[in-house]
Parts: C-alpha cells; structure tokens; sequence
C-alpha cells in the first residue's frame, strides 16, 4: 500500500461519513480561520502604519531639552511651573545655542545633511478687516517645511533672506484664507497678528495645505480651528528676544541609521549640559518609533494568535475524539484488513493519513475563510477610521508565511493527535477484530 | 504431493501461568497436501476455530511447528506474518466481512493493495475473479445492495485476490440459506476442481463435510478422526484441468 493509496482510503472513509468529516473539521476551520483572519489584520495595519510614518520622516531626529529628572518625577514641559516661584520655562542659558548647531555639524559633516529650526511665538489671532482667525506663530527656517512635510499650495514658504533680512512675511494655512479672504488671492495681502506678547503686521507671501494628520485630533469646525502661522526664524528670534531653540530638527542623510545617530547627538550635545542643574538633551527619532511601533502591534498580533491558537488544539483534541470513535466503529473492518495482509504499519499509516486529510482540507478552508475574515476586518477598520475624518485606509496584506504555517501546523495537528488513535488501531489484536460486534 | 501445510505437535494454551489455565488443542499432527479439499468438522469448543486462526496466521501456537508451503511460519516476525497472510491464505468468513463503504470490485482489491500490486493490475484481476464467482455485473454494486449469496461469492473472489496456496473457509455456508449456501459450495467445488486451489473448509455440518475429499474430526482439542469423504457427486481426487491466470 502506497502513499497515493492511503490517501484515497482516506477519502474513501470521509465520503462515508460526509457529515461527521465535516463536523470534525470544524474545530480546525475556526481555529485556523482564526488565526489567518488575526494575522491578516494585524499584517495589514503593520505594513501601512509603517508607510505612512516613514512618510513622515524616519531620517528625522528631533532634538529637545526637557527638565532633568529631579526626584518629583520625569520633568518635562508638562511639570514646568507646578509650584508657585519655581522657574518658568527654561532661561536663555539653557537654550540649545547657533554654536552648538556649529559644532556639531563640524562633528557629523556626512550624517546632517540640514537643521530644521524654529522658535514659538506664541499663540493668539490675526485680523484683517472685519475678519479674524485663531493662529499659532512659529518662526521657521526654510528647512522646517520639508522636515514637516507642509505642502505649499499658493506662493512660498518662508526663506532665509526673509530671516536674514527680519522680514515681517508670514506663511498661513488654507482653512486661514477660506475664513478671512474667501476666494480671493491672499498673496500680498497684510494681516494683523496679536499674541499675548507681541503685536505686528504680516504680509502673507505663501498658503500651505492644512492636512489633517491621522495621529493628530481633528476637529470639524473650521472657524475654531487654530492653525499655525510660519515667519521668517530670524524675526521670531527677535520679536522672543532669543538666539537660542528649546527644539530643533535634524534631518539625516538616508545612509545613516537614525536610531543609532540620535544616540550619538544625544552624548554630543549632553557634555554642554553636563553642568547644567535643570535641563539635559534628548533626542527621538521617527526610525526608532516605527520600529516601537511595529514590534508592539506584532507582539499584540502574535499574542491574540495565540489565543486563537487554542481553538486549534480544541479542535485537534475534537479530531483525536472522532478519530477513536471511528476506529472502534470500524474494528472488524481493522480485523479484516489484517487477515488480508495489512501490516500493523500500514494500519497505523492509514488511520493517520486519514486524521491528516481531515486537518488538512479543514486547514485549506480555514485558510480561505480566515483570509475573507481579514479582508472584511480591514474594511471594517478603515471604514470606522474615515468616520472619524482621517483618510488612513490599510491595504490588505496576506501573510505568505502564516499560510504556509497554518497549513503545515494543520497537518502536524493531524499527526499528532491522530498517532494515538492509529496506533491503538494498529494494536489490535485481528482475533479479537473480527470478532468485534 | 508435497504438503502444502504441516502442522506438528500444536498445543494452543490460554491464560498460561494462571489458576485458569486452558489448553485448546493438545498436540495435533495435520498434514494437507497441495490440491486438497478438506474439511475440520467439530463440535463448539472443539477447538476449530483456535485451530484455523493458527492455520491463518493470525495466532500463534504455544508450542508445536507449523509450515506453510515450505516456509516455517512460527520463526517470522510478525511483519513477514501480515504478508504470507496476505499471499499465502484467503480468508472466507462466515459473515462474508466485506468493508461497508467499499463496492465490491473494491472489497476484491484490497488484499491487492497490501501486496503492492499496481492499480491496473488490481482493477484488471479483480474484474476477472468477479467473472469466476459471477458477479461481473455486480462490481460497482456496495456491500449493502448485494444478498447474503452474492457478498459471500464477492468475498471468495477477494479470497483468490492474490492467488494464495490455500483458502480457508470458515463456516462460509453458516449465514446463508440451504440454497445459497449450495451455490457457494458449488464454487468452493470449481475452485477446487478447475483451478486446484488447496482449500480448509471449517463446518459443523457433517453433510458439508461429506462433499469434501476428507474429513478431521475435532473433538476438546485433539483429532478424533480422520477419513475420506465423498467428495463432490462422488468425483475423488479430481484432478485439475486449468491453470488460474
């Protein structure tokens, strides 16, 4: 008896018994379905989260200072003023300063390839006739915009003759111009700008799209909404009264591996802050967030498969079962193949073949059904995800390798939980078997 | 005529070592030689049916030698057991065994497919031997649409599946009708005469006995009696006249 030969036995005996071989894939169906349908989601969300924030930058490494871990806990911007007389904010001294920009360009000539610079205003309002807007001012060098991604629509974005030269030019949002000028062109239009600390007039020489990020809250209101306004760095750093950043950006040439390089700019930078009793330097790199990302949503993936997992060995231990009842059922036809010459082997080849087959086209049908599963969960995801206003959607990706593992853990499922029944029909005595009622 | 089976000094002991100890069969002598039709008649308890699964192969004997066909069966493992089963021996139950879920071209096939034959070969043979017993007509038929008759001539084609040297027939007449189990008979008797199989007809039934060449009587484990019966219609001895192909 052959390999071919076991196998169409196999079918041979399923055929008999078309429900009861159905019930008992059942087990397998949904467990592998499981699964399949789990890792689907899980791929899919994997794959595009990385895409979209390698988009954003992952040769970007934004350099910050934050308060030094003084035993109230992590300082940060959040703790800065809890208690009364405390210093407000970090003072000119604790600025990351143009020198150190220097250095460490001299230091690091082929990683940096730019500085994204820029230096909160603060935020306020802008009027222009009987219009008004809410705005946030930043200046910007020219670098920032490629840095953030701001897509210009309409004129420019600032540069650094307008920072060198002071110039009073600002860069507004697209939602600014709809709600103050309409439709007509708002280049070379001048606004009024009023923030707690400073007051000044802007002509605008560029619109930037505002895009609504798919991390970011989006609120639907466009006249509440407070976007950003861009001047020229140097006339922000003058209006603050400041040459120094309390952040800045690197971007970094694409050889280079961000996660290990913001290491290095970290310790770079740390020996100026060495002294320093308050702040100290940290760096954080969209490279290092991806990959924070990506291995947390693989190991929430990995974990839920698991527990999808136990399905499957529910429903090995359901093929083991029906596999025990079909051999005392079919003792006699056990006796009889004995008497007809089939060896122990061949009888234990054959029962096991057949708890194979059975795990085997469960594991096929689990397969496709859990790959149709995925695919729907995909689109219930990325239906709910533009319900909310952002314009994320996950391509679907199935996992070659999870198929491929489901299909052989299927079959292994058949193997070892069909070996204890095949062996025990293997073991019968054939006196007995043909004697069996 | 060489003996095709030998069987010397056989003791069958069950339960060995135990207050209940029991020994079945207390010694016994048989010797067949090729060709012959004969019958082991006994009472229930006698000690036939331990007598034929030994014969068969599917028991081994406490003590004693038995060879089958020149091969000394006791000495092999029990793989090699399974094959000479398979070649050497065809089975005829008395309730026929055939595998429910299988028609009866595949019943025949089976002792077929565990001696490796190729499925040509398998299809081919067993559509021959369903002519023999004629039940050509009823190949693609499942055990279940068949009479106790027609199951009983599937399975005597499925005995001859791999040409043994002997066909062992247990009580092959017990579940069927006088007229029947006359038809079966009759085909035992052509096995017999046309193509000169060695066939051990296991009976209680003097008068099924009679028809065979000779006739061991079995009685609480030992042989009680040996003779000749009156064959088929009277016909002793006949010899054969063609070769199975």
């Amino acid at each position: 008896m052959n390999f071919g030969d076991n196998i169409s036995q196999a079918f041979t005996s399923l055929r008999a018994n078309k429900m009861r071989a159905l019930l008992t894939m059942l087990g397998i169906i949904i467990g592998i379905a499981a699964v399949i349908a789990i890792m689907t989601v899980g791929s899919s969300m994997q794959n595009s989260i990385s895409d979209q924030m390698q988009s954003l930058g992952v040769n970007n490494i934004t350099v910050y200072i934050q308060q030094k871990d003084d035993g109230w806990g992590r300082g940060g911007p959040g703790m800065m003023g809890a208690f009364p007389g405390q210093q407000q904010g970090p003072g000119e001294d604790d600025l990351i300063t143009n020198e150190m920009l220097t250095a460490l360009r001299e230091e690091y000539p082929d990683e940096i390839q730019a500085y994204s610079l820029s230096v909160d205003v603060g935020s306020g309002s802008t009027t222009a006739g009987s219009k008004y807007a809410y705005i946030s001012i930043m200046g910007a060098n020219s670098e920032y915009m490629t840095a953030n991604n701001i897509d210009i629509t309409r004129g420019r974005f600032v540069n650094d003759q307008d920072s060198d030269g002071r110039r009073k030019v600002a860069v507004v949002s697209d939602k600014l111009v709809s709600s103050m000028f309409g439709e007509e062109d708002p280049i070379g239009k001048t606004i009024m700008a009023v923030t707690d600390s400073h007051v000044g007039t802007y002509t605008i020489v560029g619109v930037y799209q505002t895009e609504s990020s798919d991390f970011g809250p989006t609120t639907t209101s466009d006249a509440d909404t407070q976007t950003e306004m861009y001047i020229p760095l140097g006339t922000a750093q003058k209006i603050m009264g400041t040459d120094g950043y309390q952040m800045f950006t690197i971007m970094s040439a694409t050889s280079v591996n961000a996660t290990t390089f913001s290491e290095q700019v970290q310790s770079a930078l740390g020996k100026y802050y060495s002294r320093n009793e308050e702040y100290e330097v940290s760096t954080f790199s969209m490279e290092s967030m991806v990959e924070t990302v990506t291995s947390m949503l693989s190991q929430v993936t990995l974990a839920i498969s698991a527990i999808a997992a136990i399905a499957l060995l529910v429903g090995g231990i359901g093929v083991m079962n029906i596999m025990l009842v079909s051999i005392t059922e079919r003792t006699r036809e056990i006796g009889v193949r004995k008497a007809l010459g089939a060896t122990n082997g061949e009888i234990r080849a054959q029962f096991i073949v057949e708890a194979i087959v059975i795990c085997f086209i469960g594991g096929i049908i689990g397969i496709i059904l859990g790959i149709i599963l995925g695919m729907i969960g995909v689109q219930v995801i990325n239906s709910m995800s533009s319900g909310e206003g952002g314009d994320m959607s996950y391509g679907t990706s199935v996992s070659v390798n999870a198929i491929l593992l489901a299909t052989g853990f299927s079959m292994a499922i058949g193997l070892f939980f069909g070996y204890y029944p095949a062996n025990k029909a293997a073991k019968l005595d054939p006196i007995d078997a043909l004697r069996f009622e | 005529m060489a003996n095709i089976i030998e069987l010397h000094g056989i003791i069958k002991r069950y339960f060995i070592g135990k207050p209940n100890e029991l020994q079945v069969l207390n010694g016994l002598d048989i010797e067949v030689p090729e060709g012959e039709f004969v019958s082991i008649i006994g009472e229930s308890g006698s000690g036939k049916s331990t007598l034929m699964n030994i014969i068969g192969m599917l028991d081994r004997p406490t003590e004693g030698t038995y060879s089958l066909g020149g091969i000394d069966t006791l000495v092999q493992p029990d793989v090699v057991l399974s094959r000479l089963r398979g070649q050497k021996v065809g089975f005829v139950f008395q309730t026929f065994n055939l595998i429910g879920r299988m028609n009866a071209q595949k019943n025949v096939e089976m002792p077929m497919l565990y001696n490796h034959v190729p499925a040509k070969e398998r299809a081919e043979r067993a559509a021959h031997l369903l002519e023999i017993v004629e039940m050509a007509d009823r190949a693609k038929h499942q055990p279940n649409e068949l009479s106790g008759g027609q199951k009983q001539r599937v399975a005597i084609a499925r005995a001859m599946a791999n040409d043994p040297d002997v066909i062992l027939a247990d009580e092959p007449t017990g579940a069927l009708d006088s007229a029947t189990g006359r038809l079966v008979m009759d085909i035992f008797h052509d096995l017999h005469e046309r193509y000169g199989k060695t066939i051990v007809l296991i009976t209680h039934n003097p008068e099924l006995a009679e028809e065979t060449q000779r006739i061991i009587t079995l009685k609480d484990g030992d042989i009680v009696g040996v003779r000749a019966g009156a064959g088929h219609g009277g016909r002793q001895n006949a010899a054969p006249t063609e070769a199975l192909s």
